[in-house]
Parts: C-alpha cells; sequence; structure tokens
C-alpha cells in the first residue's frame, strides 16, 4: 500500500494566528464594555467604524500585494489593531479621524512594511501617533465619564456627532467633555498645586480618575487571562508595569507634593492596556526572554518620563514605538545561551 | 563529576504531549516469529547502522541458516548482518528500504524454508561474564551486530569502548514520544535480560554507578525492573522515574535531568563522564553476551488509528511491514500515513513493502485526525513559542528567518547544529511554518558548502603539491649545479661554501613561494561570486574563533 510523504513533526499544531488574536479580542471585551458604560455609545460606534475601515483595507491592499486574501483577513489581525487604536481615541472621535487612523496603521504602519509579521512598529500606535500629531484638537477632545458629566447622549446624538461634528441643540461641548485625568493633573501641577490640593476635585477616585480606574481594572482582568491562556508571556506587563510603579515610588516618596501616587500612574491612561494588549504585540516586541524584560522595563521608564517631564500627557504610544525600534538591537544583544555552550556565542 | 544521589534536574522546554500509549499497550506482546507462516521474503538491508556499510558474504542459491552471518563488518564503525531465519537466498540487489529520502539500497533477500533452522556456528555462551574483560564484550557486542536501539542505530562496541572513564551509566528507558511503547513492553517484559545486559556494559566501561530511566507514565515498567533488581537502589544500579516531558528521552535532555550537566555541544556525552544506552541495546547485549544470539530480531510497536489492532510485537529483522500490518488485523478506513519511528520524529514510508530493520522501534499507521493536514503557513508573527518549547534553547524565529534568507553564516551564528530536530517549536507554531523542514534544509546546505569547501580544499592542496614539486626539481637542479660548480671550484681553490649558499637561497624561495600560495591559491573559481563571498565569510568567522578560543 503507498502513502503520502510529508516531514515531521506530523502532530497537528495546537495553535492558530487567528485563535490568538481571537483570544485576544475575547480579552478586550470587559474593558472595552466598562468603556462603553463610561463613555457612552460613542466608543461602540468608534469601534464598528474602526473594524470596518480595518477589514476594507486590509482586504485592498491584500489585493494589491497579491495574498489571498481570504487566509489573511481571517486572521484577525487587522481587527485587533482597529480595535486597540479605537480604544486610545476620543468617544466622539469624527468618523474621519478613524478611517485615517485606521488606514494610516494597515497601510503604512503594516503592509508598506510587507504585512502582517514584518511591521516594525506597532501599526495602532503608530496611527494613533500620526494622529495626535496632526490633529491634537481632535485627539484630546476627551469625555468625562458618566459619573462626571453633566449630560449623556444617546445612540442617535452620538451617531450624528460623529458623523457630522454637531452636538444636539442645546448641549455644548463642555457639557459633556472633559480633560482626561493625566491631562488634568499635569496641568493642574503646571499652576503649582500640590497633589492633595489636586486631589480634592471630584475627577479623583481611589487611585486615578473616577471610571478610568474601573477601565483600567476590566483591561487587566483580560490580561490575566491572556495570561493564563498562555497567549501572551507574562515578562513584557510584568516587567513595564513594575518599572512605572518603582520609579513612580521612587518619584513620590521623594517629593510627594508634585508627584502623584504610583499607583494612580498604573491605573491613569494606557499603561494597563499598553502592558497587555499593546506592548506584547509579538510582531513588534523583542522575542527573547531576557530581551522582554528590558523591552517591557524600560517602555515603564519611558511612560514615565515622557508623562512627567515630555509634552504629551499620556506616553504609552511614543514610549512603545521608541522600544520598537530599539529592538534588533535587544535582541541580538541578550540571544539566550544554547543548551551545551558556556555562553552565547560559544 | 560529582552525582547528587536523588535529585532530578530540568531542561529548558519541552512540551506535555497526549501519549496514546495506551492504544498498544492493551495486547500482550507477540513473540517471534509470527504466528503465520514465515514471511515470503525477508529483505536485509546492508546498512541498518549508523557508519560504514557491511561486505556481502553471499550469493543468490545459498543456503543459509538462521543466525548464520551473511554481511561482515570490515570498518570499525561497522556492524554485520546475519540471518534472521534459514532459506535460500534469492538476491543481492538494491530494494526499497525504510529511509527518509525514500531511495533504494542494496540488501540481500531470503526465501525462508519455513524450518528456522539455527546455524551451529553460534558464538558460545558467556553466562559468566564477571570474569570478562572489556575487549571481549566489546568483541561479542560487535560480532552479533549489536547497534543502538533507541533509534540511532550506531554500533554499540564502538560506544563500549570509551576513551574516558566513565562515571555514570545511564540505561535510557524514556521513551518520550507519543504511541511508542517498545521499550516500556520490552521494560515489563524483559526486566532481567535488562539488568544483566547493563552489568554486562558496566563490566566492560568499569562504570562506577548506573541509572535506569523510566518515565513516570510507565509504572508497570518500573515495577518489573525494580522486582528484578529486588529495589529501587540495589548494587551500585538505581532505577528512577523521569518526568514525562517531550522529549526527555532524547540523550543529552536525559543526561541534564539525571546528572544537572550539559554535554558540551560539540562533545559528547563521554566528555563529561557519561554513557548512555538504550534499554533495548542493554537486552540485546545481554543475549549477545550470554546466551552467544545475534541481534536477528526487535519488538516493534504497531499502532496508531490506522491499524485494527495496535499492539507490540517481536519481529524478525527484514520482514516486511506490511506483514506487521496483516499481523495487526491490517488498515483500519481512515489510515492516512505510514511513520516509522513517532509521530515527532519519525519519518513517513512511501509504502509499507520495506523490511523491518534494527532501528524500527514502532510503526504507526496515523489516521487522518492524529496528524495534521497540510495547511497554509502563515508568516511568522514572532510569538516567540517556538524559543519557549525549544529544549536546545535555540531561537527557532531567528532559525527560521535566517533559513528562508539562505544565509547559512547567520544560522550557524544561532546554532544551527545544536536543533535535535525534535519539532517541538513547529508543534507549538500559531503560524503553521514547517520549521524542521527549513533546519533539515539549511543544514544539508551547509554540509553541501562544506563539501564544496573541502573539494577546493584538496585542488588547492594539490596546486600546492605541484608548486612544491616544481620547486624541488629546480631545487635539486641547482644543488647539483652548485655541486658541480663547486666541484670545479675545489678544484681550483678548494672552497665549498657556494653550494651551500646556493641551497639557502632556494630553500629561500620555496618557503615564500609557499607563504604566498597559501594566502592566494584558492580553487574557487568554479563557484558563484556569491558562494565565495560566503566561503570567505565563514572562513573568517572560523579563523576570528580560533584566535578567540
Ligand atoms: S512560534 Fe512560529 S510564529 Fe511564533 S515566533 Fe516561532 S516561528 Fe514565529
Ligand atoms: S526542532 Fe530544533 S529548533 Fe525546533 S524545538 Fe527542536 S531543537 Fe529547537
Amino acid at each position: 500500500m503507498h502513502f503520502n510523504t510529508l516531514t515531521s513533526p506530523h502532530l497537528a499544531p495546537t495553535s492558530s494566528v487567528a485563535g490568538v488574536m481571537r483570544q485576544v479580542i475575547y480579552a478586550l471585551v470587559p474593558g472595552t464594555v466598562a468603556m462603553i458604560w463610561y463613555f457612552g455609545w460613542g466608543v461602540l460606534i468608534n469601534l464598528v467604524i474602526g473594524v470596518t475601515v480595518a477589514l476594507v483595507t486590509e482586504a485592498i491592499m491584500l489585493y494589491l500585494r497579491k495574498r489571498p486574501i481570504a487566509l489573511f483577513l481571517s486572521d484577525f489581525s487587522a481587527v485587533v489593531t482597529a480595535w486597540l487604536l479605537v480604544l486610545a481615541l476620543p468617544p466622539l472621535a469624527p468618523w474621519w479621524l478613524i478611517t485615517i487612523g485606521v488606514a494610516f496603521s494597515l497601510v503604512i504602519a503594516k503592509h508598506l512594511y510587507g504585512g502582517l509579521g514584518y511591521n516594525p512598529f506597532n501599526p495602532a500606535m503608530a496611527g494613533y501617533v500620526v494622529l495626535l500629531i496632526s490633529f491634537p484638537v481632535e485627539m484630546t477632545t476627551w469625555l468625562a465619564p458618566r459619573m462626571l458629566a453633566e449630560t449623556q447622549l444617546g445612540f442617535l446624538e452620538t451617531l450624528t456627532a460623529v458623523f457630522t461634528g454637531q452636538l444636539p441643540a442645546g448641549i455644548s461641548w463642555d457639557a459633556i467633555t472633559a480633560a482626561t485625568p493625566l491631562d488634568s493633573m499635569r496641568t493642574q501641577l503646571g499652576l503649582n498645586q500640590t497633589i492633595d490640593e489636586i486631589r480634592t476635585s471630584p475627577l479623583w477616585g481611589d487611585f486615578g480618575g473616577k471610571g478610568w480606574e474601573w477601565i483600567g481594572n476590566w483591561f487587566l482582568l483580560g490580561g490575566l487571562w491572556l495570561l493564563y491562556k498562555r497567549v501572551i508571556n507574562w515578562r513584557i506587563p510584568v516587567s513595564m508595569l513594575t518599572a512605572l510603579f518603582i520609579i513612580a515610588s521612587v518619584l513620590y516618596l521623594s517629593d510627594p507634593d508634585t508627584h502623584p501616587l504610583p499607583a494612580f500612574h498604573i491605573f491613569s491612561g494606557g499603561a494597563i492596556l499598553g502592558a497587555f494588549f499593546i506592548a506584547t504585540d509579538p510582531v513588534s516586541a523583542s522575542t527573547t526572554p531576557f530581551g522582554r524584560i528590558i523591552y517591557g522595563a524600560s517602555i515603564g521608564l519611558l511612560v514615565f518620563i515622557i508623562r512627567t517631564w515630555g509634552g504629551y500627557p499620556d506616553g504609552v504610544a511614543f514610549a512603545v514605538l521608541l522600544m520598537n525600534m530599539a529592538v534588533p538591537a535587544i535582541d541580538h544583544f541578550t540571544k539566550p545561551r544554547s543548551f551545551g555552550h558556556k555562553s552565547y556565542g560559544d | 563529576m560529582e552525582l547528587h544521589p536523588h535529585k532530578l534536574w530540568h531542561f529548558h522546554g519541552g512540551l506535555h504531549l497526549p501519549a496514546h500509549k495506551e492504544l498498544s499497550t492493551q495486547l500482550p506482546l507477540l513473540p517471534a516469529p509470527l504466528p503465520a507462516p514465515l514471511p515470503a521474503r525477508i529483505v536485509l538491508p546492508l546498512q541498518q547502522h549508523i557508519g560504514e556499510p557491511t561486505q556481502v558474504l553471499v550469493k543468490p542459491g545459498d543456503q543459509v541458516l538462521k543466525g548464520q552471518l551473511i554481511a561482515e563488518a570490515k570498518d570499525y564503525v561497522c556492524a554485520p548482518i546475519h540471518a534472521s531465519t534459514s532459506g535460500t537466498v534469492i538476491e543481492v540487489s538494491e530494494q526499497r528500504v525504510p529511509h527518509p529520502s525514500g531511495q533504494r539500497a542494496p540488501c540481500i533477500v531470503i526465501e525462508p524454508d519455513g524450518d528456522d533452522r539455527w546455524t551451529d556456528e553460534l558464538p558460545a555462551a558467556l553466562p559468566d561474564y564477571h570474569e570478562l574483560d572489556g575487549a571481549t564484550i566489546r568483541q561479542r557486542a560487535r560480532a552479533c551486530g549489536i547497534v543502538g536501539l533507541g533509534g540511532a542505530a550506531f554500533p554499540t562496541a564502538v560506544k563500549l569502548n570509551p576513551q574516558h572513564p566513565i562515571d555514570t551509566l545511564i540505561l535510557n528507558g524514556a521513551e518520550c514520544e507519543p504511541y511508542i511503547s517498545c521499550d516500556d513492553t520490552l521494560m515489563r517484559t524483559h526486566a532481567h535480560d535488562i539488568l544483566e545486559g547493563l552489568r554486562i556494559i558496566r563490566q566492560a566501561t568499569l562504570a562506577n554507578t548506573c541509572i535506569i530511566a523510566v518515565e513516570a507514565d510507565m509504572p508497570d515498567a518500573l515495577i518489573s525492573l525494580r522486582n528484578a533488581l529486588g529495589g529501587d537502589e540495589v548494587d551500585g544500579i538505581r532505577i528512577t522515574s523521569v518526568p514525562t516531558i517531550y522529549p526527555t528521552g532524547g540523550e543529552r535532555q536525559l543526561i541534564k535531568v539525571l546528572t544537572g550537566h550539559e554535554v558540551p555541544s560539540d562533545g559528547l556525552p563521554l566528555d563529561i563522564g557519561v554513557l548512555c544506552h538504550n534499554v533495548g541495546t542493554a537486552q540485546a547485549v545481554y543475549q549477545a553476551v550470554a546466551q552467544g544470539k545475534p541481534m536477528l530480531s526487535r519488538i516493534v510497536t504497531v499502532t496508531g488509528g490506522g491499524v485494527k489492532q495496535p499492539r507490540n510485537l517481536e519481529v524478525l529483522l527484514g520482514t516486511p511491514m506490511a506483514e506487521l500490518i496483516a499481523a495487526c488485523g491490517g488498515y483500519t478506513d481512515s489510515v492516512e500515513r505510514l511513520i516509522m519511528g513517532g509521530p515527532m520524529m519519525g519519518f513517513a514510508l512511501e509504502s509499507d513493502e520495506v523490511p523491518v530493520i534494527k532501528s524500527t522501534n514502532c510503526i504507526l499507521a496515523a489516521a487522518k485526525n492524529e496528524i495534521a493536514k497540510p495547511a497554509p503557513a502563515m508568516p511568522c508573527i514572532r510569538c516567540g513559542e517556538c524559543a519557549r518549547v525549544c529544549p536546545a534553547r535555540l531561537l527557532p524565529q531567528e532559525l527560521y528567518w535566517h533559513s528562508m534568507a539562505r544565509d547559512l553564516d547567520k544560522t550557524q551564528d544561532y546554532n544551527l547544529f545544536d536543533c535535535i530536530e525534535c519539532g517541538c517549536c513547529a508543534y507549538v507554531c500559531p503560524s503553521n511554518i514547517p520549521l524542521v523542514q527549513y533546519y533539515r534544509f539549511a543544514k544539508t546546505e551547509v554540509w553541501a558548502q562544506e563539501r564544496d569547501k573541502q573539494a577546493s580544499d584538496i585542488a588547492r592542496r594539490r596546486h600546492e603539491f605541484r608548486l612544491e614539486r616544481l620547486e624541488r626539481i629546480k631545487q635539486e637542479r641547482a644543488e647539483k649545479h652548485a655541486r658541480k660548480k663547486a666541484a670545479l671550484k675545489q678544484n681550483k681553490d678548494a672552497s665549498g661554501d657556494t653550494g651551500k649558499a646556493a641551497i639557502q637561497a632556494a630553500l629561500e624561495r620555496v618557503r615564500a613561494k609557499k607563504a604566498a600560495t597559501q594566502v592566494q591559491a584558492k580553487n574557487i573559481d568554479n563557484l558563484t561570486e556569491a558562494q565565495r563571498r560566503k566561503i570567505e565569510a565563514v572562513e573568517k568567522r572560523r579563523q576570528e574563533k580560533q584566535q578567540t578560543k
């Protein structure tokens, strides 16, 4: 009897790219729902716009690059990119902002570099930074979380706002927007207020801003599930958050009046989302075990530096992109010692 | 080397794989020969081991008896072949053999006469092996054609002749690949023989400590060995259960687990005072020494969802695999692939019309749902899962990248040749990349390049010899000339210095020329520019390495 021959190993692999991406999406759901709860329908509408644009852009690019469209569309990597970008955008971001951001992420930051697996930069963060630099006003018009907002927009009102930029009669932008906790922290510090004075404002919850800290918790939950499922490795999130916590503690202890609590740094802005979902993007991160620690810790440090002394309120995107550039060097210098070798290169 | 008595170590990576061993261990071992009439043909390849091929001693038409030597070992790294049953040699020709390349190889084909009659020229049984010296044991192992039965089939006699003192002798019963249960079966049924074999090997190698390693999921094997030994640690022999992690049965991995020491990448276990043999080899050594029996049969696991009654059988070497399948009830409808060895490292066979050879431990008739469907590979997403599980602690993703780019130099920087082709990386790769295939390809490419390099080295040397010869002739002529001149001169003023000076000058010239040729003359003209550059780079790297050493 005759048989086909294929080379070993013969056992079927246990995971797939699509499976990995799907699990990342599942893990994003709790935090995303929390965002919708605190910031309204805008988040969901943005998400739908973002994912749609992502799928269309991805399909066009695959077609132009003559790649199997169905195979690569169904790996869900474009969906994850769009999803992460949308989470970083203001909840009432206009539709064109999302479209430009997602299109940039996929066309320039992903496909022009060679598509899945070849992009040196995290596409979502590349898109985010381009938007932040090009459209600073739109990018910093954040909504107030539900417990602080004077009014909340309904679904149709939100839809109108996203597509036309018009708010319903009688509601002003001021009534629904508010600075993000990181933003107000830096503005107030700039006005020479002490942390204690700043924290008397109703904006603040237990660690970070009201609402925000809870969103952070839900993303943390998703991140821990990814760790449990071994979809991501612990090294990057743990080293990033630890580094952020340590440097924030050092400065807080040295001068508690001008430096917020370390927990504030962890639970504000994109720290948790960044640690578990963005810095862990495998393609653009370091892949060696020790390299991942260096990579994660450096991002944590950079986030703190940019938040404290840089020109932008949050630093996750910049920190990730900067460290993306350092990955080849990190990987080169952190090759593990192979079995039976005294040291690397032996 | 100090041995920590009962501690076990870990190696990096590895996998917990579904074992599927119960499939083939339900039915008892079927002893040889198969209950059915003997196979119609016995096909014995001349080379069933690693090393040099054997020399045929028979020709078509010859009558042979069971146990008769039919192909002898002339070289040191070689193992002779014996007729596994009595009958007539009908052919000495190229036949299909179980080999990954699917190529044919020279074989002796015997038509059994059905009597299974033994030769009376068997070597004498030496039950009192305590009296024997190493050389006698080695000679016996060699004469009986014993090779390592763990899969590598390296001639055992060579391994019984260690160049270093042996501290720890390990018997490998950690059969870590899924489905395979022949060692488990052997340990359950022949524990006594294994222990005797171990003692004989210890006698030959003068090892201090002996460890038998059995995987934790083979409790019955453990019990039977324990009963045969009379305890867990008796008379310098220890039975140890090791965790079921693939590939614990890999020689280097097992040594790490048992001793905590890593065999140097460019060395042998011997270098750290360890010698490793498979349990099956120990039994074969016992039979060869104590019973005077050459290697004629082995235990084979026939298993998988593609065969009706999976089980272990003791099989005469040379039996076509199709007969084994028949003895196990035949194929099921869902059979898809025929693999010799396990599902992680075994190779797929084109046909079941190939014989069982000394290294055939398992025939896996895999059903559709047991093996990977051919599926498209995605690009590497650098997730690092492969590096997490790699027992050689390599960076498979980098090896893949450089193999794909054919940057052979870089693959060696990433220690390509430390890859044991265990398949762990490919098993966990979400992008479904046939990683091991790339590494095999890169290894062959490097070998081919080395061969090219060697060929060019030979050519270069030939060229140098020629230059040297021409120079020598010239020099001789000069000498002759000088002598003549000197003689003439002596005749005149009896001074002989010029001759010496001339020789000196000629020698100087040779030296200068030799130095020059050593730098330049490399016969690499027939290579492409890229190949030349690569060879140069490799050469440079090697020199640098040598300098740093
Ligand atoms: S497991 Fe596959 S996809 Fe992941 S890094 Fe290794 S080769 Fe790349
Ligand atoms: S096949 Fe080679 S590279 Fe892959 S896991 Fe095994 S040793 Fe490592």
